[in-house]
C-alpha cells in the first residue's frame, strides 16, 4: 500500500520546492568541509574560500574520515552531504605526507559526483594580509567579474578542467538584469607554467574617463594563492552530455492585466479599489473610552490634544 | 588596445573573459614581479569586459543603470536534472478522448433554498445535502433504512474513491518521475515476500493460563495484587501435591497401596539382576582360594617343575571342583586337607 506523504507546515513546502529540479537554474551552492588531517594554511584557505562565498556556501568543520572523493566508496558521505545541503559544489580541504595542503574541488549532478579537481595550495596569502582602502572592499553577494590568462587554460587538459571548475566556483549567482554600479570585485587567475595557477582577488575602482566606459583599475584585497595541478577526474561522457541540456524554451512569465488586440493594438486593464466613504474614520467615537469621558470629548472638542501639539510646536 | 581587444575572448553572460595567447616569456623571478604583472594584465581584461558591458543597452533606475546580460557562451554543467514533464492523469485522457473542455466556472450561484448567493464549494455552499431537512420518501425505498445515513455512507464512498484515484495518478507520475516536489510516496506496509504465516488463533484456556502467569509475577506471588472486576481466579498456580489416605478403606486406601507396591516393584525390577545367587557366589569364591594358593607354589619352585606342577594340580583341581559346588560341606572338608 503506499500513501501521500506531504509536508505538515509550509516552510517546509516551500523549502522543498526550492529544492525541486528547475528549467532555469539560478546557481549552485557550495558545501566546505575537511579530513582529519588540516594544515593551518589549509584551515585558512578555507574560511577565507567561505568568507567570499559567504551567501551561497555551507561550511562544515568536523573531522569527516570516511570521505575520500577519488577513491570508489569514499563517495556516499560526500553525496550525501550534498543531499542534505542542497549543495553543488564542494570544497574538500585535507593535508598529508604526500599531498600536503590539498584542496580537492568537486561538483555534483542530481547530488552524484560529477567531476573533480585536485589541486595543492602555495604561498597562501590570507585576506587580513592585504592593507587597502576600505572604501573599495567588494560588497557580499556582489557580481564578480573573472578574468583566465594565459595559454595554459587551452593547452594543458588539467588547467582546461580546473578553469571550468573555477568559473562554475567563482562565478556568483546567475542573473538577467545587472546592476552597474554593483560592480565591485575581480578575480585574476594566471596560469603561470603548465600546472601552476595563481589566483587572485582583487576589488575594483572605476574612474571616470570621459565616455561611458569607466576606467577600472584593480586593487589587491585578497586572498591570494598558487594552485598546483595534481589529480583530475573528468565526467564520464554520457553524464557530461545529460548535465549539459539546457531547457529549449523558458517558461514565460504571464503578464496580468495586458492583452493584445488587433485593432487597439496593446490593451490593458486598470482596476480601482472602491472608495470606502461609508466607512471612514470618524474622531472621538472609539468604543474603548468610557462613555462619559467620550461624551466629554465630544463636547469640549479636541482642546488637549490640542494644547499638547502646542506645546510640541513651542520646543 | 582594440587590437589586445580583438584577441580576448569575452563571455558577458559569466562576466569572464579569457586570454588565450598570453604567455610569460620568462617568469618574473620575485613573487612581487608575478603579482604585479598578473594584476596589470587582469585589468587590461576586466577592462574588455567593462566596455563592451557599459555599451549594453541600459534602462535607468533609482539604484542606477541596470543592463540586461546576453546568456553565456561557456556552457556550464547543470547542478539538477531538467523538470520532466508530469504524465496525463486517467481524467485527463478521458477528457481528451472525449473532447470534454475546462470550462470557467463562477465561484458563488445563486441559492433557491434560502435565497442567497452561496460558494460553488466549501462550508456553507449551494445546495447542501447537510441542510435538506426531509426526505421525501419514494416507492423503491427499502423499509427501515435510513436515508439521511445512506446519504452519508455514500458521500464517504466516493471521497474513498476519489482518494484512490489520486493515489493510482501519483503513482504513474512517481514512476515518470515527475512527483511533485513537495509529495513523498511512503510505504504504508512493507511487501511480503514468501507466504506469511497463518495468525494463530489463541483459546480462552491459554489465555487463561497467560494471565494467570502474569497476576502471579510479582513478588508476593500475586496475592496481594488488587483484582480486577470479573477476573476469575487464576486457574494453574505451579505443580500440586496429593496426600492419600494411609488407611485401608474401600476406595482411596487401597490406591495407596497400590500407589507404594507399584514404586516398589519398579524398583525391583530394575535391580532384578543383581539379587545374591548363592551357587554363583561359592564358586566364585572357591575359584578365588586355588588361585592363590596356586601363586604361592609357584613362587618356590623351579620353571620346569612349575610347568608339572601346574598340569597335575589342574586335573587334580578339576575333580574337587565339581564335587563342592553341590554341597557347602564337602568345600569345608577339602579345606581341612
Amino acid at each position: 500500500m503506499l500513501k501521500a506523504k506531504t509536508p505538515k507546515k509550509g516552510r517546509i513546502k516551500r523549502e522543498l520546492e526550492k529544492r525541486a529540479p528547475k528549467l532555469v537554474e539560478t546557481g549552485k551552492k557550495t558545501l566546505i568541509l575537511q579530513g582529519t588531517k588540516m594544515s593551518r594554511v589549509l584551515n585558512a584557505v578555507l574560511a577565507d574560500l567561505y568568507h567570499l562565498k559567504r551567501e551561497s556556501a555551507i561550511r562544515y568543520t568536523r573531522k569527516n574520515d570516511n570521505i575520500r572523493p577519488f577513491e570508489s566508496g569514499g563517495e556516499s558521505s560526500l553525496e550525501f552531504f550534498s543531499q542534505k545541503t542542497d549543495c553543488s559544489i564542494f570544497l574538500y580541504g585535507s593535508t598529508s605526507k604526500k599531498r600536503p595542503d590539498n584542496l580537492v574541488i568537486g561538483r555534483t549532478y542530481d547530488h552524484h559526483i560529477y567531476d573533480l579537481v585536485e589541486v595543492g595550495v602555495e604561498n597562501f596569502k590570507p585576506i587580513s594580509s592585504f592593507t587597502y582602502d576600505k572604501k573599495v572592499a567588494p560588497h557580499v553577494g556582489s557580481k564578480p567579474f573573472i578574468a583566465f590568462l594565459g595559454e595554459g587554460f587551452e593547452s594543458v587538459d588539467e588547467l582546461k578542467h580546473l578553469k571550468e571548475v573555477l568559473l562554475d566556483l567563482l562565478r556568483g549567482e546567475v542573473v538577467e538584469n545587472l546592476n552597474l554600479t554593483g560592480l565591485d570585485r575581480a578575480y585574476v587567475c594566471t596560469a603561470v607554467s603548465s600546472n601552476r595557477v595563481f589566483l587572485t582577488h582583487c576589488a575594483i575602482r572605476l574612474k571616470k574617463s570621459g565616455t561611458i566606459v569607466p576606467h577600472v583599475e584593480l586593487v589587491e584585497v585578497g586572498p591570494s594563492m598558487d594552485l598546483v595541478a595534481r589529480r583530475h577526474r573528468l565526467p564520464n561522457e554520457s553524464l557530461r552530455k545529460e548535465a549539459m541540456k539546457t531547457a529549449k524554451d523558458r517558461p514565460k512569465k504571464k503578464i496580468k492585466n495586458v492583452s493584445a488586440d488587433a485593432i487597439q493594438g496593446k490593451v490593458g486593464k486598470i482596476y480601482i479599489p472602491d472608495q470606502k466613504i461609508g466607512d471612514m474614520a470618524l474622531p472621538n467615537k472609539s468604543k474603548g473610552v468610557k462613555r462619559e469621558r467620550r461624551e466629554a470629548k465630544m463636547k469640549n472638542g479636541n482642546k488637549e490634544r490640542a494644547s499638547k501639539k502646542q506645546k510640541e510646536d513651542s520646543e | 588596445m582594440d587590437t589586445e581587444q580583438q584577441q580576448y575572448e569575452v563571455d558577458l553572460g559569466h562576466l569572464m573573459s579569457f586570454d588565450p595567447h598570453h604567455h610569460f616569456p620568462s617568469v618574473p623571478s620575485s613573487r612581487e614581479d608575478l603579482v604585479e604583472e598578473c594584476v596589470r594584465k587582469g585589468t587590461d581584461l576586466v577592462q574588455a569586459i567593462v566596455v563592451s558591458l557599459f555599451n549594453l543597452p541600459s534602462t535607468e533606475d533609482v539604484d542606477g543603470p541596470l543592463v540586461k546580460l546576453p546568456s553565456p557562451t561557456t556552457k556550464l554543467p547543470r547542478e539538477k536534472h531538467l523538470p520532466k514533464p508530469k504524465p496525463p492523469t486517467k481524467w485527463e485522457l478521458f477528457a481528451k478522448a472525449k473532447g470534454i473542455k475546462k470550462r470557467k466556472k463562477d465561484k458563488v450561484l445563486w441559492d433557491e433554498q434560502t435565497g442567497a448567493w452561496k460558494r460553488r464549494y466549501g462550508y456553507d455552499r449551494v445546495n447542501d445535502d447537510e441542510d435538506i431537512p426531509i426526505i421525501e420518501a419514494k416507492m423503491t425505498d427499502e423499509p427501515g433504512e435510513d436515508p439521511f445515513a445512506k446519504r452519508k455512507a455514500e458521500k464517504k464512498k466516493r471521497v474513498v474513491k476519489q482518494e484512490k484515484n489520486r493515489l493510482q495518478n501519483l503513482k504513474q507520475a512517481a514512476k515518470a518521475g515527475a512527483l511533485p516536489s513537495h509529495i513523498q510516496l511512503a510505504a504504508t506496509a512493507l511487501p511480503i515476500t514468501g507466504t506469511p504465516a497463518a495468525p494463530k488463533m489463541v483459546t480462552k484456556d491459554e489465555l487463561g493460563n497467560v494471565a494467570g502467569l502474569a497476576a502471579t509475577a510479582t513478588a508476593s506471588g500475586g496475592k496481594f495484587d488488587k483484582k480486577l472486576p470479573g477476573e476469575k481466579p487464576v486457574k494453574k498456580q505451579g505443580k500440586h501435591r496429593k496426600f492419600l489416605p494411609v488407611v485401608e478403606g474401600a476406595g482411596i486406601g487401597r490406591q495407596e497401596k497400590e500407589q507404594t507396591d507399584k514404586v516398589l516393584s519398579k524398583i525391583f525390577s530394575q535391580h532384578s539382576h543383581e539379587i545374591l545367587n548363592v551357587d554363583k557366589a561359592v564358586s566364585k569364591y572357591t575359584v578365588k582360594k586355588e588361585k592363590s594358593r596356586k601363586n604361592q607354589q609357584g613362587k618356590s619352585s623351579t620353571p620346569s617343575s612349575k610347568l608339572k606342577a601346574n598340569s597335575k594340580p589342574m586335573k587334580v583341581k578339576n575333580k574337587p571342583n565339581k564335587k563342592p559346588v553341590k554341597g557347602g560341606k564337602a568345600s569345608l572338608s577339602k579345606k581341612a586337607k
